[in-house]
């Protein structure tokens, strides 16, 4: 069976990088100003159908991603990238230089945007015993002294009520704790998206991928000017605070930001 | 989920040694980008990852297992005692009601609204 030719990243600069899926070199297509980052790899383990089978084992997965990571990232280190999404594979090479001719317009535009810039992950992070202490904090007692009073004082001998009125309370207090963690998630997405060129939020992971028992609030891609990098780390820093705990991952190649209309 | 190594040696030196509260990648920031995110190319392609819709099963279903619907995936009051159990209330509400309405009747008094 011949090989096929996998695809990694398009970008305008040769590299030599380090090697990618199934440990197979890495080399260069260049057409019409773009250069395409491939390796060979065997139809055996990437046709369609084996690989059906290898994505559902997390192990195979897991080094596979790492792979294809390792590679977008050494190119991406050191010239503008644009990252091509895991198991995209062609025919031949030829193929390929064929897609860099036939697209180049297209790729030409995502490059330009993300010229000069890096990709940031910012994560917030709070415990439900943070939130709630946050919510019950004096600041916004007027809110709960609402909830306390609605149901009206005549009724305060009645234990049903009492009670009903209590759960209400809950109800309402864990509403309320629901709607300040995500106002504070727009703030601080806001703040950083102004700072940013451009700014993603992702949907917050599920614990067992970001490997926390806290809750994620906040998980957003950031696109940054390199001369605003360390601007943008500081006001990810000063956003925390006050049981929100941020966490900054990068620089990334630009995964977030490079959208390419279908041909 | 294990961890690798950030950039390595490749992040540029201008990044200096970052903010301090910085992580590096892991394999699920990893994962969540390299499988979700990137340039998506159609048509003449021979594999890519529209056509493994097998993917769904696991791994997909934890990168979007947060459910939309939850809006930012906050769901801790649902493994909470307390704040878990909206049909609970809903019972307690009516038993509730049902009782007031029974003391009212004994009382002779005026219904009480709930």
């Amino acid at each position: 069976m011949p090989d096929l030719t996998y695809l990694y990243a398009v970008a305008r600069e040769s590299l030599s990088c380090p090697s990618g899926v199934a440990g197979n070199p890495v080399r260069t297509i260049a057409r019409a100003g773009l250069v395409a980052y491939v390796s060979s790899v065997p139809a055996e383990l990437f046709g369609a159908e084996p690989l059906r089978r290898s994505l559902e084992d997390l192990d195979w997965l897991g080094e596979t991603a790492r792979a294809h990571h390792r590679v977008v990232d050494a190119v991406a280190a050191v010239t503008t990238t644009a990252p091509v999404r895991l198991v995209t594979v062609y025919e031949d090479d030829a193929q390929v230089a064929e897609l860099l001719e036939r697209r180049s317009v297209a790729f030409g535009d995502v490059l330009a945007h993300v010229t000069g810039r890096r990709e940031w992950g910012v994560k917030a992070y709070t415990s439900p015993a943070a939130a709630a202490a946050q919510a019950a904090d004096p600041d916004h007692a007027d809110q709960r002294g609402g909830a306390r009073t609605c149901g009206g004082d005549g009724q305060a001998g009645r234990p049903g009520t009492a009670y009903l009125q209590r759960r209400r309370a809950g109800l309402r207090g864990r509403e309320q704790v629901r709607r300040q963690v995500l106002q504070r998630a727009d703030h601080i997405h806001r703040a950083l998206s102004a700072l940013a060129a451009a700014g993603r939020r992702h949907r917050p992971q599920d614990p067992r991928l970001s490997g926390r028992h806290d809750w994620m609030l906040l998980n957003g891609a950031y696109l940054v000017d390199e001369a605003r990098a360390g601007e943008f780390a500081a006001l990810a820093g000063e956003l925390g605070g006050d049981g929100v705990e941020i966490r900054v991952t990068g620089p990334w190649a630009p995964y977030s930001f490079t959208v390419m209309e279908p041909a | 989920m294990d961890r690798i190594s950030p950039s390595g040696p490749a992040i540029r030196p201008t990044y200096g040694a970052g903010p301090a509260n910085r992580e590096p990648a892991n394999l699920g920031d990893i994962l969540e980008r390299v499988l979700d995110r990137g340039i998506v190319i159609a048509g003449d392609i021979r594999v890519n990852l529209l056509d493994i819709e097998l993917l769904t099963i696991k791994l997909r279903l934890l990168i979007a297992s947060v459910d939309t619907a939850r809006e930012l995936g906050i769901d801790w009051w649902e493994h909470d005692p307390y704040l878990s159990g909206r049909d609970r209330d809903r019972e307690l509400m009516a038993e509730n009601r049902r009782l007031r309405r029974r003391l009212a009747a004994v009382e002779g008094g005026e219904e009480a609204d709930a």
